[in-house]
């Protein structure tokens, strides 16, 4: 059995927008989010930009015992899928009377890994960790908690695949939709965003170092990139059989109809041009969609004087001549990690929903080798029909999601 | 530390942290029901005795516990051992 699969809601929490409408605005105005902690210069940062991102209060949304589980990105993930849900139109008695599954993609916990290490050579107790520390600790923070808070009754498990979490747990959300084994899944990605969380990845050296411009910083595709800057929050599709949306009267936001995947089995960081354009093929094969019927690509890049080089002729391969749009929003955002694969689709909805691209801000000129891919450095009004979201990881892990106008057929 | 402060303490941080309403402690109240306590609260009850007194309880010591009366007689009993 193969059905026909829709977003019918979409929630988001990042460092451009703590909601879809004030995401939509900054995405048309190409507005920034990314800042400096000096925290992290304390900390003997490399690079102090980072997106600038609030914890959200949640005492008097959640009881007690619901909050000292979260750990911070399991705080974004609950407010970004809160946001779909209602935006979805499922409330408290759907929730309690339906099965419903959870996904989602995230590959760390450091803050609350770190913070109860802290304590047990400071207290050599480990009762005093408290109740919820084993619950933030984990990798799955995201999916056992929301699980909890929203009486999930299907799946129910975390995709850590690095930077392609998000792009993964849509992906595996969407074949099993597809296949009939569940009819509505929560799904999408979270990111922290804090000093624990990226010291290890500022030690490779990647981070931009543009510490006085922070909005001019990330600068995906553009000659003069240095380095991405880390970034975060929670972002939340609801997924969902077309037949049961339908049934039940849901909004129709657009259809996701294919789901294309790859490793590199190469290096363990260095992108592959091959393994990138398997994944891409995969993606438009599966859906057979032609290269020339993609109307916007979201591309991964992330302002690596390698990485976007590296995807750029994968691109070019793939689409060769047909001048395909292409933007990063990570040159507003900043390289939202785990949650990328998940925001950047929403990023891209909200675009297909309002007839625009975003723009690739800080894009002034491209390299040589860059120059064959058509990016779009301004925002432009255009229809699109289709529109395909890539995400890569390291460990070579890749994933491609292809998304359509929803029409009858 | 005299028991009245032990109990303005505990009270604080029962309707801060615990969020219980004030007026539902009393010396004779049940101390479980009242709080509505699971296992895991217990740990964090270990965790806010620790920080506010500087003493630790076992998971044992909270098997006496019936009343909040029970409760402030023990955190001072431990505080002024």
């Amino acid at each position: 059995m193969q059905r026909r699969v829709v977003i019918t809601g979409m929630g988001i929490y990042s460092c451009i927008g703590k909601n879809i409408h004030e995401v939509t605005d900054s995405l048309k105005q190409g507005r920034s989010g990314i800042g400096f902690d000096p925290e992290r210069k304390q900390m003997g940062y490399r690079s102090a930009l980072t997106g600038l991102i609030e914890v959200p209060n949640l005492k008097g949304d959640l009881s007690r015992r619901q909050r000292v589980n979260l750990a911070e990105e399991a705080k974004y993930a609950y407010v970004s899928t809160k946001e779909a849900l209602e935006n979805a139109k499922i409330d408290d008695h759907f929730l309690d009377n339906n099965i419903i599954g959870i996904i989602f993609g995230n590959d760390s916990s450091a803050k609350a890994v770190m913070e109860s290490v802290d304590k047990i050579r400071l207290k050599k107790d480990t009762t005093l960790l408290g109740s919820g520390s084993i619950f933030q600790s984990m990798n799955s923070t995201v999916t056992m908690n929301l699980a909890t808070i929203f009486r999930i009754k299907g799946v129910n498990f975390t995709i850590s695949a690095a930077c392609s979490s998000g792009g993964h747990s849509i992906g595996t959300a969407y074949n099993l939709i597809k296949s009939g084994l569940q009819d509505t899944i929560i799904c999408g990605g979270a990111q922290e965003v804090n000093p624990h969380a990226f010291g290890s990845f500022d030690g490779l050296g990647v981070f931009s170092i543009k510490e006085s411009t922070p909005q001019k910083a990330s600068a995906p595709f553009d000659i003069d990139r240095d380095g991405l800057i880390p970034s975060g929050g929670g972002a939340t599709l609801i997924l969902e059989d077309l037949d049961s949306a339908l049934k039940r009267n849901a909004p129709i936001i657009a259809e996701l109809v294919s789901y294309g995947f790859s490793s590199n089995g190469k290096h363990i960081s260095a992108p592959d041009v091959n393994g990138q354009m398997r994944s891409i093929d995969m993606a438009l094969k599966n859906a057979k969609i032609s290269p020339s019927e993609i109307d916007y690509i979201n591309a991964h890049a992330t302002s690596t004087p390698l990485g976007d080089e590296c995807e750029a002729e994968a691109i070019y391969s793939i689409f060769k001549d047909h001048n395909t749009p292409v933007s990063s929003t990570k040159s507003m955002t900043g390289h939202e990690c785990w949650m990328s694969g998940a925001s950047e689709i929403i990023y891209s909805v909200i675009m297909m929903q309002n007839n625009f691209i975003a723009p690739n801000i800080n894009f002034n000129k491209a390299a040589k080798s860059l120059a064959k891919i058509n990016i779009i450095a301004k925002p432009i009004q255009k229809e699109l029909r289709t529109i395909m979201s890539n995400s890569f990881g390291f460990g070579g892990t890749n994933s491609n999601i292809i998304i359509q106008k929803y029409e009858t057929r | 530390m005299k028991l009245d402060e032990i109990i303005k303490i505990t009270n604080e941080v029962l309707v801060e942290e615990f969020e219980v309403e004030e007026s539902l402690i009393l010396m004779d109240s049940d101390f479980r029901e009242t709080l509505d306590l699971d296992s895991l609260d217990y740990v964090d009850l270990v965790v806010f005795i620790d920080e506010n007194f500087d003493v630790k309880l076992n998971a044992e010591d909270f098997q006496t516990i019936k009343t909040f009366n029970d409760f402030y007689n023990l955190i001072s009993t431990k505080v002024n051992e």
